[in-house]
């Protein structure tokens, strides 16, 4: 059941003819029963035992057993990690690396279906983006990154920097795969190596990808992945052979990494929360605004930290946008992730859906008028619909926390002055965007808003040249380009 | 819809004013003075990359299994079905609408398609031909592809297709007049075919491949409904580009806009360079996520082409027999 029928009944922008289902097979991926740890090149189970499950957010069936690491596992892994960074990857000339770097990503291409069904089926994102976004944009890092490896001398003038050593790297449930691209291709290409965690609700996408690194012959210990939950981040983020600390997350945990890696002389990057300004002008293109304003909050069932999740449209157009939005939101169709014609798929996890769940309600009770296509949900799984609210003011709860889900807040604005207020009139600084169809005002934007990203007419648009970082509580370093590289090198 | 104003579109007025306000060369939409150029000028912009990206994930839907089937068959009762050719002779033309009636004649339940499209001279015959079958005969007139000619020659040309029986009369715009920016003048010779048409449905071609910015397209879109116009479409098929999916979808979304102001319902019709079923599904996709359901209908969407037809048919003969016919199981006309 998707949207379309649903809203048929409700006289709603009728689909004249149902898609049948169009399910990707799952048979392109194998999904063992039980996952080891892999470190030192090889799958090995845990030394202290013990397994978690990782269950498919849109049927709640469990998918697999995934080893839980605990601090020996991962004082293992950061050993590996340290003689292969020693006698090996470091000492090893950068167009060496290159190629290994370069391998994986054309391996990451040869086996994209298998990559793109395992994450729908993990993460609960639909076929469509993993397919058409995720993967596609995982080799491309590594691609990117594979041919700055001999090039390190351009960085930044002065002495060819060096790595700096063993990277722990810690990634979230949103983009699973394509987040381990943006640690890892960066590090090696620097010449580190790495331990990577990913997070524990969507652990096998980096597991295939490190078969991925047999497959290519990677060298033992250049990059291992220890799989767990806080803990297990904890621990690597916290032991003394690790030189750099990336992690991407929310900010209250950022926060914590900060306090505790105070004076350890450890180098850290964090990439956090966000609440986007997506700003719309009344002389926007319409129609790929509205288009644009679905991409930035929908996109991945607003699991984005760069979310365009608070919409700020000048006053004089905020019916006409609102009423086009919510024409447009009847046609999103919700359901099997593994659908080619699915949009929006399921939520990742329990804990999050109780906590969209939870942040809707106080936006109703401060006074927010909530809208959604009215969508039926599955039974099984969570899900939660694509929702519109209106009459939200800035002081507002939900014009202020972090979501991270399908909830998009409208808010109006005057003047172009009120708007950059208005916009940066928040914790985080992560990203914004700016529809207009006059040239000197997105630049007059740009240079005031206090956002890592800012967008142009369009939204959720990444490229592994361009460096994507935060302000304020987002974050700080930059991953993506040349600036990516910095995190990873000596300074 | 009431923020439209705010966009800087005032309201455009209903078909009848615009006729009036247009056919007497007077350069106003309405008494307050604003002009055809401000108008269509302060419709909002079409942002390139967006659509593109737009029409580009829209192609990506996966239709199947049984809405495939009757998506195909939508697809053949859409057709109109196309010779515009200097050779075009009776014979050609007879074998035309023959295969229009009975597209495939081991399976008389499809079709038939919705109409030929011929020269005005082949009317007559094809008239003759389709009698007694819904088929209807479209005739490209007002000098067309081109349209490079006096508009007393252009009327003639209507009124000869109209008197030989034609239904509908696909009319070129006059594109050199509309990148002069001389937008009166085009809207003031789509009401003057227009009212040559008498009871005959104008379909007018916007030639798009020549107009080539999106801008433009939505431009001309506009320009086309408030003359008057039964149909919208993309391209004469003479001109290279010819019909595009992000072309097809900045008209949809233009007719969908008109008919939100208006309450009228103008079609599309899609033309030149579509060839396969694949092609043809992509834009029905388009249709159906991006207007509300009449338009799925030949009365409000056509595909002017030849060759589709018979990729149309074996995809379905595919899909209802499991396995692929030889390329000569269906006449090629």
């Amino acid at each position: 059941m998707t949207s379309a029928s649903n809203d048929r009944a409700a006289g709603n922008a009728p689909l004249a003819i149902e898609y049948a289902p169009a399910p990707e097979s799952k048979a392109v991926v194998n999904i063992r029963e039980r996952y080891q740890l892999f470190i030192d090149g090889s799958f090995v189970p845990p030394l202290q035992g013990g397994y978690f499950p990782t269950i498919n957010p849109a049927t709640e069936e469990p998918l697999a057993e995934v080893a839980l690491a605990g601090e020996d596992d991962v004082d293992r892994a950061v050993g590996a990690a340290r003689r292969a960074f020693d006698e090996v990857w470091s000492p090893m000339p950068g167009r060496e690396r290159a190629k290994y770097i370069f391998r994986i990503a054309r391996i990451i291409q040869e086996r994209a279906r298998e990559l793109a069904v395992l994450e729908s089926i993990d993460n609960g994102k639909p076929i469509r983006e993993s397919r058409d976004v995720d993967v596609p944009l995982a080799a491309a890092y590594f691609f990117y990154y594979a041919g700055w490896a001999d090039k390190l001398e351009y960085v930044r003038p002065g002495p060819v920097p060096g790595p700096i050593g063993v990277a722990g790297q810690v990634i979230p449930w949103n983009f699973p795969l394509l987040m381990a691209a943006w640690k890892l291709a960066p590090a090696l290409a620097a010449g580190n190596t790495c331990v990577l965690k990913p997070a524990e609700t969507t652990p096998l996408s980096a597991l295939l990808l490190a078969e991925i690194f047999q497959q290519a012959e990677l060298p033992p210990g250049v990059a291992n992945i220890v799989t767990g939950a806080g803990a297990t981040g904890a621990a690597l983020v916290a032991h003394p052979g690790v030189g750099k600390v990336a992690f991407t997350g929310s900010t209250e945990v950022g926060k914590q990494i900060q306090g505790e890696l105070a004076g350890s002389g450890k180098r850290l990057t964090l990439e956090l929360g966000g609440k986007a300004a997506n700003i719309i002008f009344d002389d926007a293109p319409i129609e790929q605004a509205i288009e644009g304003i679905v991409n930035g909050i929908y996109f991945n069932q607003g699991h984005v930290c760069c979310a365009g999740s608070r919409l700020l449209v000048q006053e004089s157009i905020a019916d006409e946008v609102v009423e086009r939005l919510r024409r447009r939101l009847a046609t999103l169709r919700l359901g099997d992730p593994l659908d080619k014609n699915t949009d929006i798929g399921a939520i990742n996890s329990a804990a999050q859906l109780e906590k969209i769940r939870r942040l809707s309600k106080t936006g109703e009770a401060e006074g927010g008028i909530s809208w959604s296509s009215g969508c039926a949900l599955p039974e099984r799984g969570y899900w939660f619909p694509p929702t519109v609210f209106t009459k939200v003011e800035p002081a507002h709860t939900i014009a202020r926390e972090e979501i991270f889900g399908p909830v998009l807040s409208v808010m109006t604005f005057r003047t172009p002055e009120e708007a950059v207020q208005r916009a940066n009139n928040t914790v985080y600084g992560l990203s914004a965007g700016v529809w207009t169809e006059k040239g000197s005002r997105i630049l007059w934007m740009a240079e005031r808003l206090r956002a890592g990203v800012v967008w142009a007419n369009t939204y959720n648009r990444f490229d592994p040249a361009s460096p994507f970082g935060g302000f304020k509580e987002s974050g700080f370093g930059r991953e993506g380009g040349r600036h990516g590289l910095e995190a990873y090198l000596e300074r | 819809m009431t923020g439209s104003a705010a966009q800087g579109s005032p309201s455009p007025p209903a078909v009848p004013e615009a006729s009036a306000a247009f056919g007497g060369h007077a350069p106003g939409v309405r008494e307050g003075g604003e002009s055809l150029a401000g108008f269509l000028r302060g419709l909002p912009g079409v942002d390139q990359t967006g659509l593109e990206s737009r029409a580009a994930a829209l192609a990506t839907r996966s239709v199947k299994a049984g809405s495939k089937i009757r998506a195909l068959e939508l697809a053949i009762s859409m057709v109109d079905l196309t010779t515009l050719e200097g050779s075009d002779t009776p014979g050609k033309v007879r074998a035309l609408c023959a295969k229009a009636m009975l597209p495939d004649a081991a399976d008389p339940a499809v079709g038939p398609v919705a109409a030929v499209c011929v020269y005005p001279d082949r009317v007559s015959l094809a008239k003759a031909e389709l009698s007694g079958s819904p088929v209807l005969v479209a005739a490209v007139a007002t000098a067309f592809p081109s349209g490079r000619s006096q508009l007393a020659v252009k009327l003639a040309d209507v009124e000869a297709a109209v008197t030989a029986g034609a239904d509908e009369v696909d009319m070129v715009i006059d594109r050199a007049a509309f990148l002069a920016g001389e937008y009166a003048h085009v809207l003031f010779e789509i009401g003057e075919v227009k009212k040559a048409c008498g009871g005959a449905h104008l379909k007018v071609i916007l030639e798009t491949g020549e107009l080539a910015t999106y801008d433009n397209v939505k431009r001309a879109s506009w320009i086309a409904m408030l003359g008057g116009a039964d149909f919208i479409k993309t391209s004469t098929g003479k001109v290279a580009p010819a019909s595009t999916l992000p072309v097809a979808l900045v008209m949809m979304e233009a007719v969908r806009e008109y008919h939100r102001e208006t309450g009228r319902l103008v079609g599309v019709k899609v033309a030149g360079g579509i060839r396969t079923a694949k092609d043809a599904i992509r834009y029905l996709v388009l249709v159906n996520e991006t207007l509300p359901a009449q338009w799925m209908d030949r009365s409000l969407f056509r595909f002017g082409a030849s060759s589709l037809l018979n990729d149309l048919l074996i995809q379905r003969y595919k899909q209802t027999h499991g396995a692929y016919g030889g390329p000569d199981d269906f006449s090629l006309e």
